[in-house]
């Protein structure tokens, strides 16, 4: 096991920069999720550490030693591939063993080891097979087993679960969590998808267009957002965000609706101030009994998830998501007084989208 | 989904197979005929009387020290140009798959010989290694190698073989490319990662899921050395010096229509098409069940 740590790295493609200078620290043992949309530069960033692709500038460290130059088979990581990558010509065992084989281990050794991942993951019937003659879930957890027989110093997951169907990816998530926990070997997981990031990490890097937005653990993420990126990324249904005026001491949001300014902010906003709301953060109350804003919401329309129903508006003339009870949703057309839970107002610079602190 | 087209007409489907049809028929089925015919008879020298032999035409020629001999110089020239096409093929579809600048440019000019006729391959590699005036002789003497294949029987064999092994490495190297472009990068990262060193992994990976295409290959450029090397041969050694260089079909050519001896080149006619027959159904049989490692 080692921690990893990324110093200054940038990428360049040609003249395009992909990463902007990083620095990035991952613990021994820790479980890290990259997150980000496509083309953020989260893949780049796992082939970096892995040695697939090379840092244009900047330093890796694996267990304290500097890696640009070593091979990605000297770096002793094991990587589980989008597509799984599994090799179609040998079975399930020999896929196991492959890299114990080149590695010289005893015999005797690598069958125990393949064994014992073999029971981890439930593979044991399938060890004779050839990769076509299984199912998605089986493959890749083959593709984990590969990983797990080399007993690396870290797992580099890229994207692995982005394949699967649903039921099948909470079933993976909740695997690969397990398996972390028994194992605790530090693992870099990248993914698209905030349900996994939420899910899976310890620490979440939040990248977007080539930078790292935030870093964190997932409930301070979630409860702290560093920026609108972040804010409307991390989140579902993301959080309503809605460019307001500054007026006084509060932010006008649409025609007068008034959301007041936090003192300890009043000395940072600017004239441009972005208001975020989470929708599961708007309460619906009577009229006349608010303390704080009051928002006079028109639902539009409503999608009903079971447990919840999402109502869709607008208040003061600027849209909002609303987040209620399945059961109490109301009719579209229907008029409801709303308020934000207090302290759940987040305040954000417009054209730089940072949140304003204080 | 099926996709079929119905024709209410009974004839029209007919008519519109019926020129492929009547040139299968006209240049495969009819000739085919006329050579098993054939290859039961005995002809006079004329052309003017032919007597039913049975399968004397088969006897004879599986006694005739010349066709034997023809038999060895084909599998060792159909050896040679398989096996030296296809490893040459590989070595540079792995090196033009890996490059990244002028890909287009290398791989264009790999796949120009392609183009270029049997014969004129022949007649270009025989005008290079002429023992008096080609440049490759001169060069060959330069070195001290004494260069000279219009009689020394191995040295014209090694020049039919360069000649069609230029010509057919375009095709395997085409082959190969695509082969070598449909494995997932991934895989072979995975590999990397797994701790194999490009050597390990072209054996162990890549050299594996090359194998339907290197199969398909293997059949086809035997085929090919059989069948299609008529032009290199006669434009070059034609046969010579003293048959080192005389392949099956060549004789075949050379009984039938300087020797005039039209039974027994009918009989060779018929074994190269049952053995074409037979390399065929492999091909099929195997390549079915290989595609799928």
């Amino acid at each position: 096991m080692a921690d990893i740590s990324l110093h200054a790295v940038t990428k360049r493609f040609g003249d395009n920069e992909v990463l902007h200078p990083l620095d990035v620290a991952i613990g021994d043992g820790e479980f890290v999720v990259m997150v980000g949309p496509s083309g953020c530069g989260k893949s780049t960033l796992l082939r970096i550490i892995a040695g697939l692709e090379e840092a244009t500038t900047g330093e890796v460290r694996i267990g304290g030693r500097r890696v640009n130059e070593v091979e990605p088979k000297d770096r002793n990581i094991a990587m589980v591939f989008q597509n799984y990558a599994l090799y179609p010509h040998m079975s399930v065992r020999d896929n196991m063993a492959y890299g114990l084989k080149i590695r010289k281990l005893p015999s005797a050794e690598i069958d125990a080891r393949v064994e014992r991942a073999a029971g981890i993951l439930e593979l044991g019937p399938y060890l004779a097979r050839k990769p076509r003659e299984l199912s998605g879930g089986q493959r890749q957890r083959v593709a984990m087993g590969r990983a797990i027989v080399r007993e690396p110093a870290a797992f580099l997951f890229d994207e692995p679960l982005s394949n699967l169907d649903a039921k099948l990816r909470v079933q993976m998530r909740l695997e690969i969590q397990k398996l972390h926990r028994s194992l605790g070997t530090t693992s870099v997981f990248v993914t698209h998808d905030q349900v996994e990031a939420m899910t899976l990490a310890d620490r979440m890097l939040v990248m977007n267009a080539g930078t790292v937005e935030q870093v964190g653990a997932p409930l301070t993420v979630y409860d702290d957002p560093a920026s609108t990126f972040v804010a409307g990324f991390i989140g579902s249904p993301a959080m309503n965000l809605v460019p307001g005026r500054r007026v006084g001491d509060g932010v006008e949001v649409g025609s007068g609706l008034e959301f007041p300014l936090p003192e300890a902010l009043r000395s940072t906003a600017r004239a441009a101030v972005t208001v975020g709301v989470r929708p599961e953060h708007l309460v619906v109350s009577s009229a006349g009994s608010v303390a704080g804003p009051a928002l006079a919401f028109r639902v539009d329309s409503v999608e009903s998830l079971g447990a919840d129903s999402l109502l869709h508006g607008s208040a003061a003339g600027a849209s909002f998501v609303v987040r209620v009870d399945g059961h109490q949703a109301p009719q579209p057309g229907a008029s409801l007084t709303l308020s934000p839970k207090p302290g759940r107002v987040y305040f954000f610079d417009t054209p730089s989208g940072r949140r304003l602190a204080g | 989904m099926e996709k079929r087209v119905v024709f209410r007409s009974s004839w029209l489907p007919y008519l519109l197979v019926a020129p492929q049809i009547a040139i299968t028929v006209v240049f495969f089925f009819w000739p085919a005929f006329q050579a098993v015919f054939y290859s039961f008879f005995l002809q006079d020298a004329f052309g003017t009387q032919s007597q039913f032999v049975g399968l004397a035409n088969f006897a004879e020629l599986f006694r005739s020290e010349s066709y034997l001999n023809s038999i060895r110089v084909t599998a060792v020239f159909s050896t040679l140009v398989t096996v030296m096409g296809l490893a040459v093929a590989l070595a540079l579809a792995v090196a033009a798959d890996g490059i990244l600048r002028g890909a287009l440019a290398y791989k264009t000019l790999l796949i120009w010989p392609y183009a270029v006729a049997s014969a004129v391959a022949g007649v270009l590699f025989a005008f290079l290694f002429a023992p008096s005036v080609g440049i490759i002789s001169y060069v060959l003497r330069g070195m001290g190698v004494d260069w000279n294949w219009v009689l020394r029987g191995e040295q014209a064999m090694l020049l039919v073989v360069i000649a069609t092994v230029w010509k057919q490495i375009s095709y395997n190297f085409l082959f190969f490319l695509a082969g070598l472009q449909a494995i997932p990068r991934s895989l072979i990262e995975a590999a990397a990662i797994d701790g194999a060193g490009p050597v390990r992994r072209f054996w162990t990976i890549v050299f594996p899921l090359l194998s339907p295409t290197t199969f398909f290959l293997l059949v086809v450029n035997i085929v090919h050395a059989f069948f299609d090397t008529f032009g290199v041969i006669d434009a070059t050694t034609q046969g010579g010096p003293a048959g080192a260089t005389q392949i099956l079909v060549y004789k075949v050519y050379y009984d039938g229509v300087k020797a005039a001896d039209l039974g027994g080149s009918s009989a060779q006619s018929v074994v190269l098409m049952a053995i074409v027959i037979a390399l065929t159904v492999v091909q099929f049989r195997y390549i079915e069940r290989r595609v799928q490692y």
